[in-house]
This record gives structure tokens, sequence and C-alpha cells, in this order.
């Protein structure tokens, strides 16, 4: 009873002064929308990335020159077709390595034509890289022995020059150098900014070939199982370092990118989180600020409602209860706001957003916890009242 | 049934002690009319909140209802206050955008009483001060003297065993305050007791009995 009491007069203060309640909220809004937005994004990121890196394949190793970690600049390979030969040597099976040329290059069909990404790799590619082929096939070690113009398209590719007609079969140009389409890849989607479709295979000898080069970038090998990568790399490294002694190599796991990408990511939800925080105690700052205007204004009704018979209690969970829907009908706005921009987000860039159950209630709880921790002391204030000082207030 | 001994209340004024009652002994019996005269500044304010236990004494013995209110706490206080007094203020005190049986309910609110029934008492002793047809009515859609009818009706509702009036008709108009002193002491002749504060002396003469205050001190 005394508590449906104090739902209504709580409901009935912020309805009284509708602009200051919204005002209030506002913090909570903007505080809660960055909690549920950071939290979508940084989810959505996280299952991308990993979702992606785990799609490369498992067990996989990538050894290139030079070192990969954050902020390392690139190193030009002085790999080539005899380092393919030692790879696969130590690798033991041809079946599980490949190799990789690639070149940024304008591909044309007729009147189309669309800048993408060309890979020159091995007939195993699909298999160590698992990836799906929707019409035609791959191509075949024999393309790769004899130096082929064949070329598999992302589907990115195939719509841009084919639209909705059948790519395999069709002709394509690159560099001025005509190829036969054999197949056309399933399509991956986008992740981080990067088109995963924009792609042409080949051959990597074709690729040599119209390049004017001999080079191979990097190398990708399927180790048999988990235990054997770390042994299987420093394998390929001490080879390859033997072979070009001035050259720095590295081998690269799964487990590592996704360490790299881990670390970005958890400086961003960091610096994010921070930032959120701040908003949320700014909010609180002001639901303290306000509640003890209104523990005053209302000074005369506390010492009327204790005279008929109010406790100090029934006066401070009034307060409280103020204090706690101002945060949380701020809180829940929030929520909703925060699932349209993370929604939004996604829709009008690339990058992905993924609102989960806890983060809603992660959200929630925050926001009823801010309204009890900021409103506890106004409240406190208004139950301690003494109620001749407050019936004679003005 | 109220019971002072020798009872002082000390303000402390910036360091400074104001004595505002000086040793009042009183005794209000079940169905007294008790009229409080005196000059501004006497402490018959004072009395009053001592009176309904708003407040505690500094110093002497106060029983009501029985018990002895210095050793209570602010809970056992309010209980007392809801099951014992009602307040008639100056001021009227109703809760705005409240309709007036909702203020007249809200004594009951703090007593536990469901909802329903609530109302229906509200009901009932709006009837009784001559409201029956204001109930959705809220303070700022009725006259002043609807207003102090509805706050008896709020003193009312609890069955209290005392009415506490300070000054219940200072804010009205003569006749209007006229009807209702008139409602007050009806409600006496139905037997609650009823202490009222007033400068009227006509008023002070129809009570059964009269205390004079002067500086805090009872003098007649
Ligand atoms: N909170 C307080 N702090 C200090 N002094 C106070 C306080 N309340 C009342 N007093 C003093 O106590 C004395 C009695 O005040 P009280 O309000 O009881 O007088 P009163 O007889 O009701 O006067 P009035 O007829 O003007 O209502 C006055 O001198 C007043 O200034
Ligand atoms: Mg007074």
């Amino acid at each position: 009873m005394r508590m449906a009491e104090a739902w209504r007069v709580a409901m009935d203060a912020l309805r009284a002064n509708r602009m200051r309640s919204l005002l209030t909220m506002l913090g909570m809004v903007i505080g809660v929308a960055a909690v549920v937005v950071l939290v979508a994004l940084g989810t959505g990121t996280k299952n991308t990335v990993e979702a992606q890196v785990e799609g490369l394949g498992s067990n996989l190793l990538i050894v290139v020159p030079g070192q990969v970690s954050l902020g390392a600049a690139p190193t030009v390979s002085r790999m080539d077709n005899s380092d393919l030969e030692a790879v696969v040597k130590i690798a033991g099976d041809r079946e599980r390595v490949t190799a990789n040329l690639a070149s940024g290059e304008i591909v044309r069909a007729g009147n189309a034509s669309t800048f993408t990404t060309i890979n020159g790799v091995m007939e195993t590619t699909p298999k160590v890289f698992l990836r799906d082929i929707k019409s035609g096939s791959y191509f075949t070690r024999t393309d790769v022995d004899t130096g082929r113009r064949v070329a598999v398209l992302g589907a990115k590719v195939a719509r841009e020059l084919f639209g909705e007609r059948d790519a395999v079969g069709q002709q394509v140009t690159v560099a001025g150098v005509r190829f036969r389409v054999v197949g056309v890849f399933e399509p991956l989607g986008q992740s981080l900014g990067i088109d995963r479709d924009n792609e042409v295979h080949m051959p990597i000898t074709t690729a040599q070939r119209l390049f004017g080069t001999g080079r191979v970038d990097a190398f990708a090998v399927k180790a048999p199982d988990r235990e054997t990568i770390a042994a299987l790399g420093d394998e390929l490294i001490a080879e390859l370092s033997r072979r070009h002694p001035d050259t720095e190599f590295s081998a690269v796991t799964q487990e590592q990118i996704l360490g790299v990408l881990g670390d970005i990511l958890g400086i961003l939800t960091t610096v994010l989180a921070a930032i959120a925080g701040i908003s949320l105690l700014v909010g609180g700052v002001g639901v303290s600020n306000i509640m003890l205007v209104s523990v005053r204004e209302r000074t005369r009704e506390i010492g009327l409602r204790k005279a008929v018979g109010a406790r100090p209690r029934d006066i401070g969970i009034q307060f409280l209860l103020e204090a706690v829907l101002l945060t949380t009908v701020g809180g829940v706005v929030g929520i909703a706001l925060g699932i349209g921009a993370a929604v939004l987000t996604s829709a009008l860039t690339p990058v992905p957003s993924a609102v989960t159950a806890w983060s809603i209630a992660l959200a929630f709880g925050v926001s009823a916890a801010v309204g009890i921790i900021f409103g506890v002391v106004p409240a406190q204030r208004a139950g301690r009242l003494d109620p001749v000082v407050a019936l004679r207030s003005d | 049934m109220i019971e002072a001994v020798d009872v002082t209340r000390t303000y402390d004024l910036e360091g400074v002690s104001v004595p505002a009652l000086r040793g009042v002994s009183l005794n209000i019996a079940a169905g007294d009319y008790v009229a409080i005269i005196g000059p501004s500044g006497s402490g018959k304010s004072t009395l009053m909140h001592l009176l309904g236990a708003l407040d505690r004494p500094s110093a002497g013995k106060l029983l009501i209802d029985g018990q002895d209110v210095s050793d209570k706490t602010a809970p056992e206080m309010a209980k007392l206050r809801n099951e014992t007094i009602g307040f008639v203020f100056q001021a009227f005190h109703l809760l705005p955008r409240t309709t007036a049986l909702d203020n007249v309910a809200l004594p009951l609110v703090y007593r536990g009483i469901a909802t329903r029934e609530r109302r229906a008492k509200a009901q009932q002793t709006l009837e009784r001060v001559g409201l029956g047809h204001r109930t959705g009515h809220r303070p700022n859609q009725m006259s002043g003297g609807e207003q102090q009818r509805v706050a008896i009706a709020r003193a009312l509702v609890t069955e209290p065993k005392v009415l506490l009036a300070d000054e219940p008709t200072g804010n009205l108009d003569t006749k209007t305050g006229q009807a209702v002193l008139e409602l007050l002491e009806e409600l006496n002749r139905d037997g609650v007791a009823l202490v009222i504060v007033t400068h009227d002396l006509e008023v002070a003469s129809r009570a059964t009995r009269k205390i004079t205050m002067r500086d805090g001190e009872i003098v007649a």
C-alpha cells in the first residue's frame, strides 16, 4: 500500500515537472545509449573478426617476410618459386601449401570494368582457406604448371562485370591480357570495411608472367594438427632464413592475428567505456542535483505527510523511487536509442554491430544503480526532515 | 489523554538558546474543548506541535495516549500521530494536483489500508463535513473554506482522539471562518477532543476551557 503510494507520488512528481525530468533524463539517455552502442559495435566487430580469422581454415600458418605487428611496415619479398619447393618439402604435402602474389588491377569485360585485387595462387587454395565455388570450378594443377590464362572471380567482381549472367566461360581482360573465367566464388560478404568478394584468383605462374616478376609474396601452410603448428612455423622460418640470410621472416597463426586484433578492440572498448562511464556519472550528478531541488520544493509536503503518519522510511522510499524512475526511464530511452544507433551504424557503414541481451540487461541495471546511488542522499535528507521545520518552511 | 508536566522546549539559534516554552503543565481529557490564546510568539504553536507528537520536549514529561514520547523513535512517533492525532493547520497544507478524496485518504495510506477501503472511508468523511459533491476537485479548484473542510476531513478520517487546530480560520474571511468553527465544534460535540489556537475571544469564551499563554508560560 505504502509502496503503491510511493510509486504514484514519484510518477506524479515526474509528470508535474515534465521538462525538468526530461532534461535530467538526457544525461542518462546519452550515457546508456553510449554503453549500448559501444557494446553492440564492439561485440559485432569481435564476432566478425573472429569468424573471419577462423574462416581462413584451422591450423593455418601464414609465412611472410618482415615482422607482423601493429604498425610494422610491410617488407618487399625476395622469395620465389624455388622457395615454394622448399616449403612444400617441409610441409610434406603440396595439398597443404599455397603461395600468393597479389596486386591491385583493373579487370574488364566488354564495357564493364572494376578495380580489384588479383591473387596469383596455387590450385590448393580452396582447400587451405576453405573457399567454396558457386559455379564452374577452381583451376587445376595443370593450369598452374602450364601458366594458363584462367581466372576465378569473386562474387562482387562477377556481379560488376556480368550482372546476373553466368560469368563461367566468359572472357575478362587484366592489363591487356585476356583470361577465360572458369569459376565464381560463393559470396563471403563484407567485414571491417573490406569487401571480401572483390578479388580475382589466377594461377600464380600466370600472375608472375602478367606482372613480369618471379616473386612470391607469402606462403600459407596448413599444419596437420594444432600441436605441430609452432614447430612447423619454426622449421619454415629457419629454412627461409637460411635461403635468404639478410631477410627476417614471420610465421603468423590465427591465434596471433586474433590476439593483435583483440588488443586493438580492447583499447577501443576501454576508451569508449570511459566516455560512457563519465557520461553516466554526469547524468547521475544531474539526478542527485534535481532530487535535492525536488526535496526542497516539497518540504512542506514532506512535513504534512509526516504529520499524518508517514515514517522517515516512507518519505525516503518515495524520493528514492523518484530518482530510480528518472534514471531507468532515461535508461530505457537510452537503450532504445542505442539499439537504433547500432542498427543504423551497421546499415550505413561497414562497422558490424550485435545487440546482445546481456548488454541491455547491464545497461538497465546500471541505470537503476545510478538512480539508487545518486538518489540515496537526497532521499535520506527528505526522510530525516524535522516535520515541524518542514511544515513551517515556505 | 494528553498529559504535559512541566514541559520545556528550547530552540538553539546559532548557539543562543531561545526558550519557547518554559514549564508548561496541561491535561487534555477525552471530549475536551480547549482554546489557547496569547500574543504572537508566546509559544502556542510550539505547544501544539508537542501535544501532537510532531516534536519532543527539551525537558519535562509528556504523555500522549498514555505513552511517554521521550523514548520514542521517529517511526513510533509517526504511528502515534497517525492513530491518535488529527491536525488542522492555518495554511490547510493540502497536496497540490491531488483530489479532495485522495487528500483525505492520505493518512490511511500510512496506516496501510487498501485503496478501495481508503476511498470509501474518505468519501464518508467528506460527506460528514458537507463536501460529498467535491470529491474530485483539486485544491486549486476549491474556495478557502472548502479547502479547510477537506483538511478537517483529512484530520478526521483516522478517527483520532484529539483534533489540534492551530488558527484554523486565520486564512479565511469572517463568515467562512465562522462556518469552519461551527463544523469543528459540532465534531467536538460528537466526541472528539478539540484543542484550538485562536485570536477570537468569542470563540475562546465558547470553549469549556481557556488557556492564555505569554512568553512560553500559561498565565491563565
Ligand atoms: N525553529 C525555531 N528556531 C528558533 N526559534 C523558534 C523556532 N520556532 C519558534 N521559535 C520561537 O519560539 C517562540 C514561540 O513560537 P511559536 O511559533 O510557538 O509562537 P506562536 O504563539 O505560535 O506565535 P503566532 O501567534 O505568531 O503563531 C517564538 O519566540 C519563536 O521565535
Ligand atoms: Mg503559531
